[in-house]
Order: structure tokens, then sequence, then C-alpha cells
């Protein structure tokens, strides 16, 4: 029988959507730091304009650095294209921008990182968009919350900061029953530990300031669609007016009938990139692309290292619990096996027999950990998320998403994991002497 | 807009334009598993320069009721029934691969109404591998990566589309997935029983374009040479470097050809 042709991921994430460039012949993308690009004539001016040619006009709505980004992601992820953002906060509000208006709604799992939490629950109701959160284990929760004004369920692949592993396969399957699209946060997995399309998701998201960059110096977001979700078809038809019905804002165009598998991207470039403007700039794609080529070299480390400390903490008598998926403890365990077989990723946390003060003792006995706000650099990171990333969350709605006063949570960089354990057995140490 | 054929519903892209008798028409018929969608960029320019504009779905594939015609015989009179659904007498007819074959088919068929003809990736005979066949009569996967790899020229296998953000490849397979059980092949046996390519060459009188992709694997340009000398006054143009998927590929290449030839 004869193979297919196609590019393994490795290969891709150092090559997809870059060519030598034809002007110059540098192998490295280019930056083309150019706010606009030079019509050739009149005519040509206006075709790009309106959707007849296609190229690059202005770069709030597109920039060829930030268009390598852009289809390397979405050919790592296995989608049809891909949106880069001005932040990953820009990623989730630009597709829940482009599918829903004043009152329509959305089912969430509970466990979110905490600003798209702010977004959901205090900001999109100001606007009209209301959200139902759920425990994103209970599947029967998420089929309760479902209205008739429920246009999308949204979670991430694991969540924040207690590690729930979204059973992606049953909440795809039941928002397909109800003709919805299921969006996934895929940040803290990236496309080399899932690829959520294959599981059924119909679009993704990243923080691409985290793992696909990979060293914390830039902000940046990226949103792919799969191209699979029928938008006009089934249980579907009638709740996308924005994808299906005339749009006056630019020439009537019908999006889903222009493009069969990317009528999402095109409203979300045709009307949120240029409307709301939250686009990356070329500088930041570059930075991001120079991560992305070695992603697959580094999440294989974080994974290993995340291993050998959650191993460590996970039998240290200071230590209450471990809450990693990777470990037979976890409650998501067997399903982190299913659908993670790679790994669960290099961010999790971990509660200490001990008081909020010996926790922030732990903290700051810390060398190596660098206690900041952050996830997915080289380095290894520190934070308390009941007074940093989750604090305007209730104490209610905190235990509700896993997080106690003693929860303290790790981003496991590349270092030498033996230099990372000394670290912390130090720490640990200072702590649990009060 | 969507209108009835053969008592089954048909759907043809505009270009959100209506149809205005005055204007001439250009139909465009598109490949094997495919739809409309595969012109955007095409047929939106001309909708939008003084053409009413038909982009198919031929039946069965993307919006229109199936099922899928199972030959080029058959499709080459349907289009004709088309245009009558619609009140357009002549069109220009602007087919890729099965399309090109099937709107070849026509021109011979039915000279009255077509007043020009553009083939886009033709082969004459369009022979399709056992391998191909046999997984596409399976319905496997297979068949869609296949064509995906034979389509595409390795460089736009790594990237550079030309439409900002968009993975080429990874729309195309999308695309083709869409396709009922069948489909598939159904449409690559259409292409691989067409015998009578040369001789409804030798019946067209009217002005005739054809587009080669130089690096297209799954109708190489060699496999259109009889065709082209069997065409009287054909105009061959032959885009470097480009694969099958000519109008992802290159786009504005592939618009440039078609304007200078209507």
């Amino acid at each position: 029988m004869t193979k297919p042709k196609t590019h393994r991921f490795d290969t891709l994430s150092l090559h997809a959507g870059a060519v030598p460039d034809p002007a110059t012949g540098a192998r490295a993308t280019p930056i083309y730091q150019s706010a606009s690009f030079v019509f050739p004539d009149s005519d040509h001016a206006a075709a790009l304009f309106n959707m007849e040619r296609a190229g690059h006009v202005y770069s709030r709505i597109s920039n060829p650095t930030v268009a390598v980004l852009e289809e390397r992601v979405a050919a790592l992820e296995g989608g049809v294209g891909a949106i880069a953002t001005a932040s990953g906060q820009a990623a989730l509000h630009l597709a829940i921008a482009t599918l829903l208006g004043a009152g329509q709604h959305i089912v969430a799992s509970r466990s979110l990182y905490g600003g798209s939490h702010n977004l959901l629950d205090y900001t999109l109701p100001r606007f009209g968009i209301r959200t139902t959160f759920v425990d994103a284990r209970d599947i029967d929760g998420w089929r309760a919350a479902i209205r008739p004004e429920t246009r999308l369920l949204f979670g991430e692949t694991l969540g924040n900061p207690g590690l729930e592993v979204l059973d992606v396969p049953a909440v795809a399957a039941l928002a397909h029953e109800h003709g919805l699209p299921l969006l996934v946060d895929s940040t803290f997995t990236t496309p080399y530990l899932m690829r959520p399309f294959e599981l059924g998701a119909d679009l993704v998201f990243h923080s691409a300031t985290k793992f696909l960059s990979g060293h914390g110096v830039v902000i940046g977001g990226v949103l792919v669609d799969a191209g699979t979700f029928r938008w006009d078809e089934g249980a579907a038809r009638g709740k996308f007016p924005t994808l299906t019905e005339p749009y006056k804002g630019f020439h009537d165009m019908v999006f889903a009938e222009e493009s069969t598998t990317a009528a999402f991207l095109l409203r979300a470039r045709r009307e949120g990139i240029r409307d709301f403007g939250a686009c990356m700039a070329p500088f930041t794609a570059f930075q991001i692309l120079q991560g992305v080529e070695t992603l697959p070299l580094r999440m294989e480390r974080h994974v290993a290292n995340a291993r050998r400390i959650a191993g460590f903490l996970s039998t240290h008598e200071f230590v209450e619990s471990v809450g990693y998926p990777d470990l037979p403890s976890h409650p998501d365990h067997a399903l982190a096996k299913r659908l993670l077989p790679r790994g669960c990723g290099a961010v999790f946390s971990f509660a200490i027999k001990g008081t909020r003060a010996q926790g922030r003792k732990l903290i700051e006995s810390l060398s190596l950990f660098s206690h900041l706000a952050n996830v997915g650099d080289a380095k290894s990171l520190v934070i308390h998320p009941a007074s940093t990333t989750h604090f305007r969350m209730s104490a209610d709605d905190l235990l509700k998403a896993g997080i106690t006063e003693g929860t303290i949570r790790l981003s496991i960089g590349l270092e030498d994991p033996e230099d990372l354990i000394e670290d912390l057995s130090r720490a640990l140490y200072v702590a649990g002497k009060g | 807009m969507r209108f009835p054929v053969d008592g089954r519903e048909v759907y043809a892209y505009t270009g959100s334009r209506e149809i205005a008798p005055s204007q001439p028409t250009v139909a465009f018929v598109h490949g094997a598993a495919n739809d409309h969608s595969v012109w955007a960029l095409q047929s939106r320019y001309f909708a939008h320069h003084g053409f009413n504009v038909l982009a198919f779905d031929l039946p069965g594939h993307g919006r229109s009721d199936g099922p899928a015609l199972p030959s080029v015989e058959a499709l080459a009179p349907w289009i004709v029934r088309a245009l009558d659904a619609v009140g357009v007498g002549t069109a220009t007819l602007v087919g890729h691969s099965l399309g090109a074959l099937s709107c070849l088919a026509a021109a011979s068929s039915s000279p009255s109404r077509v007043s020009k003809l553009a083939l886009l990736g033709p082969a004459v005979p369009m022979a399709v591998s056992d391998a191909l066949l046999d997984a596409a009569k399976a319905d496997d996967h297979v068949a869609y990566e296949l064509i995906n790899g034979w389509s595409h020229s390795a460089p736009r296998q790594i990237g550079g589309n030309r439409v900002p953000g968009m993975w080429m490849t990874g729309a195309a397979l999308r695309l083709m997935e869409r396709s009922a059980p069948g489909v598939l092949y159904t449409d690559l046996s259409a292409c691989n029983a067409y015998a009578d390519g040369l001789g409804a060459a030798a019946n067209v009188r009217c002005p005739t374009l054809v587009v080669l992709g130089q690096r297209d694997l799954m109708a190489p340009a060699k496999n259109a040479a009889a065709l082209c000398e069997a065409l009287a006054g054909v105009r061959v143009v032959t885009l470097a470097g480009a694969g099958h998927a000519m109008m992802a590929e290159q786009p504005d290449a592939v618009l440039d050809a078609l304007r200078a030839f209507l």
C-alpha cells in the first residue's frame, strides 16, 4: 500500500508555515516590522480589501511574520488555520465575540485560569453574555446547564490549578448533540501532549506566552479552528447567524458559504481582529516561533522533570497532597492515561501540612523557583493561587475550583531536577520549622 | 443560491450577488470530493467584476443533495441542466480535475451553451491508481491523505499559504473529510472511466484555456499533452511550481490566467 506523504510533529515544529524568504533567502523567518504593505495597483488593492485576492494589507488584520506562526500552530494542532492575538485572553475573547452576542450563554468548566474566570463571570455579563460554571468532571452537570440560548461549551484541557482533566471526547459529544462547538484552552498541554481536535474539540486556544514560546519573554495568544464544526447543519442550524447570515460589515458576506471549513476564522479575522484590534506584533510572533521550534524537546524535558518533582513531593512528610494526574492519587489518573499518554504537563499544585504563613515562608525560601504570575517558562516558577491568580474568587468558589489557602502551584522548568529537588527540600525544611 | 435540478436541491455560490441577465456568466465546477469553496478567491473576483458567477456544489457534494453522479457523461448534461435551472443560456465553463473533464464533455455535447472553456489540472486519460481507488472504495481515510500528498507541491506541504493564517493541507483534508461515504470513490471512478476525452476535445469549437501545474502529481502536466493537441487554438498556461491544488497554491496566477482569457 502506498503510504501518504505527511510531515511529522517534530518536523512541523521547525518548518510549518515558513519558507525561505523569497526576497533575501533568509532561512529564519524575517520580522516584517511594517504596519502596511504596498499595493501593486488600484485594482489589486480593491481585490485585497474585498477578499478576491489573498495577501497582507495592514498588520492589525494580518502580517507575514505572524502568519507563519498561525500556520505553524494550526499545523501542529491539525486544524485548518489560526489567528494569533495579543494575548491568550484576547484569543478567548475573540472566540466568544465571533460566535456570541447579548442574550446568549456559555457553559464552562469551573476549573479555569483566574483571568478566564474574570472575563466570563464579571466582565461579559455587562455585555449580555452569561456563563454557567460546572464541575469539569460532571458530564450530567454540563448537560443540565445547557439552555436554549447556549452557544458554546468551554474548558481547559488541564484545569487551573487543580489539573482536572477535561474529558474532551465526552464533553465534545455532548456539545455536538446540542449543535454547539467545544472550545478548549490547551495552554497547559500544548499540541505535543494533546491534540484536542483529534478528540472532538472544535476550537482551541493557547496562551502562547507559556509553553509555546517557552521562555517567559512575550505575551501572545493563538486561536485555532479545527474546521470540522458544521455551523448551519443539524442542531446547529440557526444558532450561529454571525457565520450563516449576510454580514453587512463585510459586503453581505455569508462566511459559512464563503468557506466551507474556515467560516469561523474568516469572521474572526474580518470582524474580531479588524474591529477589536487585539492583534499580535510581528516581533512577538518571531519570538514565539523560536520557542515552537524546540517545543517537542522542551515538553519532553518539562514532563520528565515534573514527574520527578511530583514524585519527590508526594513522599515528603510536610506535604499534605500533590495534585498531578500522572500520580495514581489524582482523581483523573485513569482519564489522563487515556487522553495524555505523553504526560500531564509541567504545572501542578501541592498543599503543605501547615498554615498560610508557612506556605508563604516556603515560597520565600525557594531560590531557584521564581515567585511570579506565569507558567510554562524554561525556568521553574512558583505561586500561591489564593492570594494571586485566583484572588478575586470567593472562598466558596475557590474551594469548588480545588484551591485551598495552602495550595502552592509550581511550573517545573528545564533545570537539572536534582537542583530543583534540593531547592524544594531546603524550603520545605525551613517552612516546616514554622 | 439554491435551486432545483432534476428535483433535487442544488447550491451554487454567487459571491452574494443576484444573477443579472445583462451580464456574462462564469460557471465553476470543482473536482473530486471538493465543493464550491475551492474557487473562493477566483469566483469572488469575477462576481465583483461584471460577471454572474455560479460556483456549483455538484450533486452529493457540499450543500447540494445527492447522490453523486457516477460518470463524466452524466455530469456534463447535468451542468447544462443546472444552467437551464437558473435561466442562463450560455456560460464560460471553468472546471478543475474531474470538473475539467465534465466541462470538456459539456462543451463537446452542448456547444451552443458554452462560450468559453477553461480546464484546470486536466489529464486525458485521467487514470487513477488502484491503490487510491481501493482506499476510496473502502472509505479509508488514507485515500484523502494520498490525494492531499499528491495534490500539493512539496513546498506548499510545508506552508506559505497566500491566505494569511491558513494551513493549506489541513484545510484541503478537512474539506474532503466532509464527503459522504462513497462520494470520493464515485468521483475517482468517474475520472478513471472517462475514455472519450480526446474525442470530446476534437468537438470543442469555443476558445479554450488549459492551466497546468508544473509539479502536479495527481494529473501530471505531461498527461494533458494529447488533450492540448486535440483542442484547436487552445491557450496553455503552465504554472511553475504549482501542484494539482493550483487554486489554493497560486490563487493569483490562476486568477490572472482566467482574467486574461475571459
